[in-house]
């Protein structure tokens, strides 16, 4: 297991280096971040005068040497836009996305795990067929339509939700958060089911798939012929089985909800991590660009290092061996 | 026993729920004094001086004022400073407001100003600095503590134009960094709020300034919302939960005319939208014959060729049809009303058969081919435009590709040194409200040293055009300046230096029970938001 984890590390530190080095020369070939960034009637000294400000005189490849020697140091440049440290300026909207994204996947796993157990428990039933064409919905429509439609819905002609933005703040326990207050849960109920539905979606057919191979087999029948009641056969039993796939996906979209939000947080106009990178990329911000890219790839990193250790908690057939030994 | 205990707890928890709704419940209610504005711009900082961007200067007016100050229209009109006037050539006076008090206590003075010209050019890591404002002055001389000199170089008529988007910070912010700034500590201005809050990309709450000069403010408190998505900005307002927005639309007008609760404010904007034609190189690159082999002498070279591109234009079309008859067909540089506009230059009117013509007059009498390139995403439904305009050349044998592209990536192609395309659409805002600034960037022979030209993509140069700018930039005298500034738009127009499309309209949209003063300049100013009686 230490082996697993001691060489994951090491790929991992491989993609960090090749991705930074992407992020960093495509930034450079897309544009000259000084056209957007100066006011339109500057004049040529001016241009230059910010061109030196921002370190951009220096070619590309110094450049990039200078990054990665203060990166090294545990500093990503500053923004150019906002003139504060990028990482710090990504941890001041981390908050608003982690409420957002954890919402939306409490959500789906909420409402999915449930419904998607009932439609494979009962394929033939008619709410089993309900949820199953709802669910295709809520795959296939786009993101922001979805989100203006509740938007209209919602805000707009019933008036019962606000329809943008980030509500009051609440203290608990030291931390901050909307979700500590009635007007912050308002505010994040229409961006959360939007973030969600995908998501619930997703889970609704994993399960559903899961539930339907699972039950004709041969552990349900002996379960059975013990003796045990029918809820502790599915909830247990089948629950346990059905969860490997579940538990994979949920962790992909942990990182996908955190990453990318970036629909759901510009129309919702949340202060949230997507919302900056979006615009960042307007702005050409490259610091702030490759900052979050990197934090991004170290989550994603993290979080299918502990879905893998996750498996061998939830099936001990899976052994977290090293691919030499096996 | 049981149903004590259910009943119990069902009490408990209705309790608990009246007790959160009490706490929460009257903070949500919009209070008449409140006024929230939803804007399309995102504020990046609250530094008057770090980066020179419409949204952080038109945040920044909410907080601090400027010596002087620019009416609707921008014309000057006094701030900070009462008066001012040349004493000789290259002396300016400003007589200083008395009685005027910064958000801390403390008085006004002279001695504020020369803080803040000090703290301009030395912001760290400014990536737009508004040194370019204050730069001209050479010298400055406190007289007594209401009055004050500026010594220019040369003879430098634009000085009060430019101190009007300068705001004057306190003196005990001389040498605040940026980050003081967004944290409350250093924004301590004399304007007619007072700063609360900034969450950045989110919202900034201010306060009103109950001491201010300039009359008190109609709310108690304001929130600025940064909603950079127009659908979810034109939501908002028809959801109630803002009061009035910026930046509408052009797709969302019909709807929020339909609207009972809604109305709309418009004013006519100092940008224009014009095609910018490369005139310098020999051969340009996006300008071939009808086969793709780039052509030996550059046709955008001839002024017939440019005049029968502007007939080919149906100007009228495009306002109409795409902006719903939101925007103005453009003849000029600004429109009629602003400082040294001509009153003469009108839009070509038109006309296809004149068009041809004029192309047969300049050798090309079965046309030629050519790409145009624009954005995509920088002004309002620039790509439909530029689609709209490429047929239009093709129906009179100009053979038109059009291609946009983000912003990002053409505003580097497009201008020095790349200089990558042959013809451009692009938007100049007047920032100083007068004709001199398109004359300056747009049309001036491109020269670093004189700092002429900076934006002049398709480096045009007409000696008659510089010689009446120059002139015009030493004229110290009002009405000289504006008509040498007239004579050298109607002479650069005259000669297609770029092709004037269209005025940009600038669309409010705000609820019935607010009004409010359009701006030609885009900002949306909480202190010119009153209630409807």
């Amino acid at each position: 297991m230490t082996v697993f984890i001691i060489r994951r590390l090491m790929q991992s530190a491989l993609v960090l280096i090749i991705m930074s080095l992407l992020v960093f020369f495509g930034v450079f070939a897309i544009g000259d971040p000084v056209e957007i960034f100066v006011a339109a009637d500057a004049d040529q000294a001016e241009r230059e005068r910010a061109i030196k400000a921002l370190g951009l005189d220096r070619p590309i490849w110094a450049q990039y040497g200078y990054f990665v020697v203060n990166a090294l140091a545990g500093d990503l440049g500053r923004s150019f836009v906002f003139n504060i440290p990028s990482i710090e300026l990504i941890l001041q909207r981390m908050p608003a996305t982690l409420e957002l994204a954890s919402c939306a996947v409490m959500l789906s796993v909420v409402i999915g795990i449930p419904l998607g157990m009932f439609a494979g428990y009962r394929p033939e039933s008619r709410i089993s067929k309900t949820i199953m064409a709802t669910s295709i919905a809520g795959f296939s429509l786009p993101t922001f339509w979805v989100g203006l439609m509740l938007i209209l819905v919602f805000a707009v002609e019933l008036g019962w939700l606000p329809s943008t933005g980030r509500g009051q703040l609440g203290e608990f326990l030291g931390i901050r958060s909307s979700l500590f207050t009635l007007d912050g849960l308002a505010h994040l109920a229409l961006p959360a089911l939007n973030l969600a539905l995908f998501n619930i979606s997703l889970v609704i057919r994993l399960t559903r798939a899961g539930m339907r191979e699972n039950m004709p087999m041969d552990y349900v029948k002996f379960a059975r012929a013990k003796g045990l009641s029918q809820k502790r056969v599915v909830f247990v039993h089948v629950m346990k089985n059905i969860m490997i796939p579940v538990v994979t996906v949920i962790g992909l979209e942990i990182g996908q909800v955190i990453a990318f939000a970036v629909v759901t947080e510009t129309i919702f106009a949340w202060p949230g991590m997507g919302k900056l990178i979006i615009d960042s990329i307007n702005n050409l911000d490259r610091p702030v660009i490759v900052a979050y890219l990197l934090i991004t790839v170290i989550m994603f990193i993290v979080i299918n290092l502990v879905v893998d250790i996750l498996y061998s908690v939830l099936d001990p057939r899976v052994r977290l061996a090293d691919a030499g030994k096996s | 026993m049981r149903a004590n205990y259910a009943d119990a707890l069902r009490r408990s928890v209705l309790t608990a729920f009246a007790a959160i709704w009490i706490a929460v419940g009257p903070s949500q209610a919009v209070d008449a004094q409140d006024l929230i504005v939803g804007v399309g711009g995102n504020v990046t900082s609250i530094d008057p001086h770090y980066h020179n961007l419409a949204p952080n200067n038109g945040v920044a007016t909410h907080i601090f004022d400027r010596l002087v100050h620019q009416d609707e229209q921008q014309r000057l009109i006094p701030g900070l400073a009462t008066e001012w006037r040349p004493i000789d050539d290259t002396t300016w006076e400003f007589k200083l407001r008395a009685d005027v008090k910064f958000h801390d206590g403390a008085p006004f003075d002279a001695e504020d100003v020369l803080a803040t010209l000090k703290r301009v050019p030395w912001v760290p890591n400014s990536p737009s600095s508004f040194a370019i404002s204050t730069r001209s002055i050479v010298e400055t001389t406190v007289v007594d503590p209401l009055t004050i000199r500026f010594r220019t170089a040369k003879p430098y008529p634009l000085l009060p134009n430019d101190l009007s988007i300068v705001n004057i910070v306190s003196r005990k912010a001389v040498e605040a960094p940026t980050g003081d700034f967004n944290q409350g500590r250093a924004a301590i201005g004399t304007g007619p709020f007072r700063f609360v809050e900034f969450a950045p990309g989110d919202r900034l709450v201010l306060q009103r300034n109950d001491a201010y000069w300039g009359g008190k403010a109609h709310w108690s408190k304001v929130t600025i919302r940064v909603i950079t998505n127009a659908s979810a900005r034109t939501a908002a307002l028809l959801a109630g939960d803002v009061h009035i927005i910026d930046q509408v639309q052009t797709a969302d007008v019909p709807r929020l005319r339909a609207s009972p609760q809604v109305a709309l404010s418009k004013v006519t904007s100092n940008r224009l939208i014009y095609l910018a034609l490369d005139q310098a190189r020999d051969q340009t690159p996006f300008v071939t014959d009808k086969q793709g082999a780039v052509l030996p002498n550059n046709p955008l070279k001839n002024r017939k060729v440019r005049q029968a591109l502007s007939r080919a234009i149906n100007r009228e079309a495009i306002v109409q049809r795409i902006f719903d008859g939101e925007a103005i067909p453009a003849g000029g540089l600004l429109p009629d009303g602003f400082f040294g506009a001509s009153d003469k230059l009108k839009p070509d009117a038109f006309d296809q058969d004149a068009a041809r013509k004029l192309l047969g007059e300049a050798g090309y009498p079965n046309g030629f081919a050519m790409t145009i390139h624009g954005p995509n995403d920088r002004y309002p439904e620039d790509e439909k435009v530029l689609q709209a305009i490429g047929p239009m050349f093709s129906r009179v044998g100009l053979d038109t590709r059009v291609v946009t592209s983000p912003w990002a990536s053409y505003a580097t192609q497009s201008s020095a040194p790349n200089y990558a395309f042959s013809v451009m659409l692009v938007g100049w805002g007047a920032g100083t409200g007068e004709v001199s600034s398109p004359l300056r960037s747009l049309l001036a022979t491109v020269s670093r040293e004189a700092g002429m030209g900076a934006s002049n993509r398709g480096r045009y140069s007409n000696p008659q055009v510089d010689e009446l700018l120059a002139r015009a930039l030493a004229t110290v005298n009002d009405a000289a300046r504006a008509k040498l500034l007239a004579g050298a738009s109607e002479a650069a127009i005259a000669d297609m230096g770029l092709i004037p499309l269209y005025y940009q309209v600038n669309l409010w949209a705000h609820r019935r029970t607010v009004q409010y003063t359009p701006r030609a300049d885009e900002y949306t100013f909480a202190l010119h938001v009153r209630p409807t009686n």
